[in-house]
This record gives structure tokens, sequence and C-alpha cells, in this order.
């Protein structure tokens, strides 16, 4: 059996929460359940039906034919199965997300991964801003499981990460990793001014950046690390895993805070800090 | 009955009685072969029986960079005890004094078992609060500055309450020098099983002993039946022809990686003959009440 698709009939009318497209809450439901699902954002009503054709299958695999920048909350605390979108997604792709796996081919917006807890996000294009930060009121980002960006990220990217990796296998925005707890951010682009600005704890990989005053150098005492970090994201991402067998200078730091984190910068590319 | 015999080598009509044991594997790797066969050793040094080591261990095989979590060289390290609490007791006292300290070691699960056995997880307070810990493809690993650099751990370990410990072969010869041939050869074979180790002295063990002792408080005592200089004076074992014993002991993961080690050795002693190697080949037992594994030796023949 195919996989359980919804095509997307036209541009939609209102921006569209489409937490409801995931695997186990489809699970049970017929198909008129389905066509009847609210999406709406706005007083006005909207549900499956008036925006999207569904095309039956196996509701473990779903599919989102089409994308639109208002395709927010796409994979939202979605636990198991797989859920693809074949365009771009708005904003909070896969937050709260505990397992499973999520595949956008193209852009994402703000806010994606926030609050994470599990499972593997794919981002094909670029990602907005707080790529997997805390939500209003939360204290923690992503906590768990595995994001991996094609594209560039826009700023804080990885803010207040608690567990978990990420890797953008283009460029960042301005404070990746700022206010970092525990995790792994791997940047295999440049890595955006103040990289690292408040983290406590947790592992910044950059391929360039310009570390803050508040880094300093520790020398590099790690391979072994870097080896077993490689081996374990070197099938979703070999640029990452290639930067990581590379020669890195290793920084310690935010020293403005705890200060036990560290920044590993291919040795060559380490600008100063402007 | 007629007496068993390969290749001239007489056979006892004897099993091995073994017993379960709770065990666990460790995987360390160092920047060389070398230096990772060294902290191996330090860690399975004084393991030999758990009548005073508490642990039994040893070396069951070395990997290649291909075969290792790190992509370095390492040695698989197996250790048996007779509780869960002893064994993970002797696994962060050893790991804490004797892999941790050694130059460039790293150290990882060397098994997946039934339940977790504390690795990192025990030893990271060493670092004082600089540990750092790191999860990733499903395993958890701790990282602590050391004076060379860093000490890579992995969290936990599994553990097996599956395994077997004390299978064993008593090869008897005419002079301690064919016999101890006999002994190593077996030891040469043995070696290339897999998920055993043979934690005597080069594997082999000279001084077997039986269960209890004349004087209160010994558990076990020199095994009078088998000692070539007690014949005629006690209940000896051994007919004229034989001047010497050696035993070779054997703990393994399960009771078939055991009976393989056993096949091997007796494959491999036989091999020899009796006037190079052994005249006769035996095994130890209790009656057979007190262990739950019974390794026939003729059911192990070449």
């Amino acid at each position: 059996m195919s996989a359980l698709r919804f095509s997307l009939r036209e541009t939609p009318p209102q921006r569209l929460d489409l937490s409801a497209l995931i695997p186990e809450r489809l699970a049970d439901l017929e198909m008129a359940e389905i066509l009847r699902l609210s999406v709406t954002t706005t007083r006005q009503p909207l549900c499956v039906g008036d925006v999207f054709t569904v095309h039956p299958g196996k509701a473990d695999e779903v599919v989102i034919a089409g994308g639109s920048a208002w395709f927010d909350e796409v994979g939202a605390g979605m636990t198991r199965g797989t859920l693809s979108v074949e365009g771009e997604v708005g904003a909070r792709a896969g937050r709260g997300m505990q397992g499973g796996r999520l595949l956008v081919r193209g852009d994402a917006g703000v806010f994606a991964a926030s609050g994470m807890r599990g499972g593997e996000i794919e981002i094909g294009g670029n990602v907005g801003a707080f790529l997997a930060a805390p939500g209003p009121g939360e204290r923690l980002g992503m906590a768990g499981g595995l994001v991996v960006v094609r594209g560039n990220a826009g700023a804080r990217a990885g803010d207040r990460l608690r567990r978990g990796v990420i890797v953008i296998e283009g460029d960042t925005g301005d404070e990746p990793a700022s206010r970092m707890l525990a995790g792994t951010l791997i940047v295999c682009g440049q890595a955006g001014a103040r990289a690292g600005y408040l983290m406590r704890r947790g592992t910044l990989v950059a391929a360039r950046a310009a570390p803050l005053p508040t880094f300093v150098p520790t020398g590099s005492a790690d391979q072994v690390f870097r080896a077993l970090l490689a081996r374990a994201i070197a099938a979703v991402s070999p640029a990452a895993a290639a930067l990581l067998g590379e020669t890195l200078a290793r920084f310690g730091g935010d020293v403005a805070t705890l200060g036990k984190g560290e920044m590993f910068i291919r040795v060559g590319q380490i600008a100063a800090t402007g | 009955m007629p007496e068993l015999s390969r290749n001239g080598v007489r056979i006892d009509d004897s099993f091995a009685e073994a017993f379960d044991m709770r065990a666990t594997g460790l995987i360390i790797t160092a920047d060389t072969l070398a230096w990772a066969r060294i902290a191996a050793t330090s860690l399975t040094g004084f393991a030999t029986s758990i009548i005073a080591c508490g642990v039994e261990a040893g070396i069951d095989s070395e990997l290649s960079e291909n075969e290792t979590p790190d992509g370095r060289p390492g040695v698989r390290v197996l250790m048996f005890a007779g509780s869960t609490s002893e064994l993970q007791k002797q696994l962060q006292s050893r790991v804490g004094q004797c892999v941790l300290t050694s130059p460039g070691s790293a150290c990882f699960a060397g098994l997946e078992g039934v339940e977790p056995l504390k690795l990192g997880d025990a030893i990271r307070y060493f670092a004082d609060g600089w540990q750092i810990s790191k999860r990733f493809g499903g395993r958890h690993f701790w990282r602590m500055p050391v004076m060379d650099g860093e000490f890579v751990c992995e969290a936990t370990t599994g553990l097996t309450k599956s395994a077997v410990g004390g299978g064993n072969l008593l090869l008897m010869g005419r002079s301690r020098e064919t016999v101890l041939r006999a002994a190593e050869a077996a030891m040469v074979a043995m070696r290339g099983v897999a998920d055993v180790i043979m934690p005597f002295p080069g594997g082999i063990v000279r001084s077997g002993s039986k269960v209890g002792s004349k004087y209160k408080g010994l558990m076990a005592s020199t095994n009078d039946a088998y000692c070539p200089s007690l014949r005629g004076l006690t209940q000896s074992a051994l007919a004229a022809d034989i001047a010497s014993v050696l035993e070779i002991v054997i703990d393994g993961l399960t009771p078939e990686a055991v009976a393989a080690a056993m096949r091997a050795g007796l494959a491999a002693a036989c091999a020899l003959g009796p006037e190079a190697g052994a005249a006769r080949i035996g095994a130890g037992n209790y009656g057979g009440k007190l262990g739950r594994h019974h390794f026939h030796l003729k059911e192990l023949l070449p």
C-alpha cells in the first residue's frame, strides 16, 4: 500500500495548522474523518477537505504534496512513522517532536524543531531563525533527536539546546548556539556573529567562525570524541563527518557564563572578532 | 567398556562441570594496539579465579581499526563474576584504575546484555565537574579531561546472566615438559575461539583445586587426587605413567562457546600424541550435582 497523500489544491486562504497530519493521529481515522480535521488558524473555519485532496494510503507514511510558507506546525508532536513534505513549510515544523522522521524538501520557517525531544528532521532547503529553540515561556530548547539542514539557518540556531545533534550544512545567522546548555551543533559553513553567545555547556563545531573574546583557546585533545561523532552522523551528513575529521582548533567558553562549552573551528579559518 | 582414545591419547569418560555466571564485555582502544593491550592486560591482571580475585577476566580478541567504535586498534575483554554486584564493583574499580590511567585509552561497551552495568556512569566523577556527557547515534558517552587529553568512556555496558564459568580440560602426561607443550598447543587453538577467556596465567593452571579444605575457612585446596607426588598416599586419580598435570579453565558467554573452546583444545592436544604431548586428557567435575552445565569429553572429541 502506498503513502497517505495530501495534495494541495490551491493557495490556502489563511495560514494552516497542520499538526493533525501526523501518522499517529491519522492511523485510526476514516477518510471522512480525515477530511473533517481542522487546519484553521483564524476565526474562519477550515478543514483538511477544504484545501487538500487526500489519496488514501498507509498512515505510517504521510506525504504532503506541494508546499507553502503558510504550512505551520508540520509534524508537530510526531512520535512515529514518516512525514514528508515535497515543498516548503512555515513556522514550527517538527515542534515538540518525539520520534519518527520528518522530511521537508524545501525551506522551513522559524522555530523549526523547537522543543524537539527525539526523532529525526531533515530540511532540504534553508531554515528560519530560532531553529530548535525553546518556545515562548519554555526553559529548554531541543532536548533530543537529530536535525539536518542542507541549506542555511537563520539567527539563534540551537538556542538553549539541551541534548541532541543539529547539523547545518550551510551557514548560520547571528548567534548560533546562543545560551546552549548541552548537545551538539555542527555548522559546515560560516557560523554567524557572536557564535556561542552565553553558551554554558555543549559543543559547537564550525568550519569558519570568529570566536568572541570570552572563548579561550584550549588546545585540542578530542580525537576520540570527534571520531565517534563523525561515525554517528556520516550516513546523514558526509560533509559534517568530513569537517569533524579535519584539523580543528578548540575554544572553551562562554566564560561570561558557566564556560563549560566548547567550540571547534577549522584551523586557518578563525576570524578575529569584528 | 572400551577405553576412549585419539591419536594414542587416552580420553577419560568424564565431563567438565560448569556453572552459571554473570559476565560483561568491554572494548578498550588506544593509539596503538600495543597500548590497548597494555591497558587490557592491566585490567585483567589478578583476575584468575573468583575464589580470591572477585572476578575472572581475560582478553577475548584483538580488534582492528574497522571493528572498534572510534576507529582505533583495540581489544575486547570479558569479565565474569558470581553476582551482578560483584561484577559491577570490579568493573568500575578495574576500569578506573587500569584503563582510565592508561595513556591514550578509551573504553566502550563490549556486550549487548539484558541489563546495563555502569561504566562511564561510575567513573565520570573523577573529572570533578569537568566531565562532558554526549549522547548520539543511540549511545551515551562520557568525556573526562585527563593529563594527556581526554578519556572517553561509554556510559554503560551490557550484562549477561547466561554466561558459563568453569569449563575445563585436565592434561596429563609423562613429564612436565610434554604436558606444558600440550597445554600451550591447546591454548593457541582456544584463543581463536570467540566469546571465551582462559583466565589463568597464560590460560594454564598448575594448582587445580578441590572444594573445601581440612583447614577451617579455606574454600578450596589442592586437588590431591591429581597431584603426582601424592599418588599412593591419597585417593589418587593418576596411573603410574603420569608425572605431571595441567588444567585449562574456560569461561564463556554461552555454553556453546565453552564447548567450542574445549573442542578446539582437545583437538590440538590430541594432535601432538602421547609422546610429545599429553598421554591422557580428563576433565574436572564435582559429581555433577553442583553445576548445571556438563561438557562430556567424548562428545567434544575430534
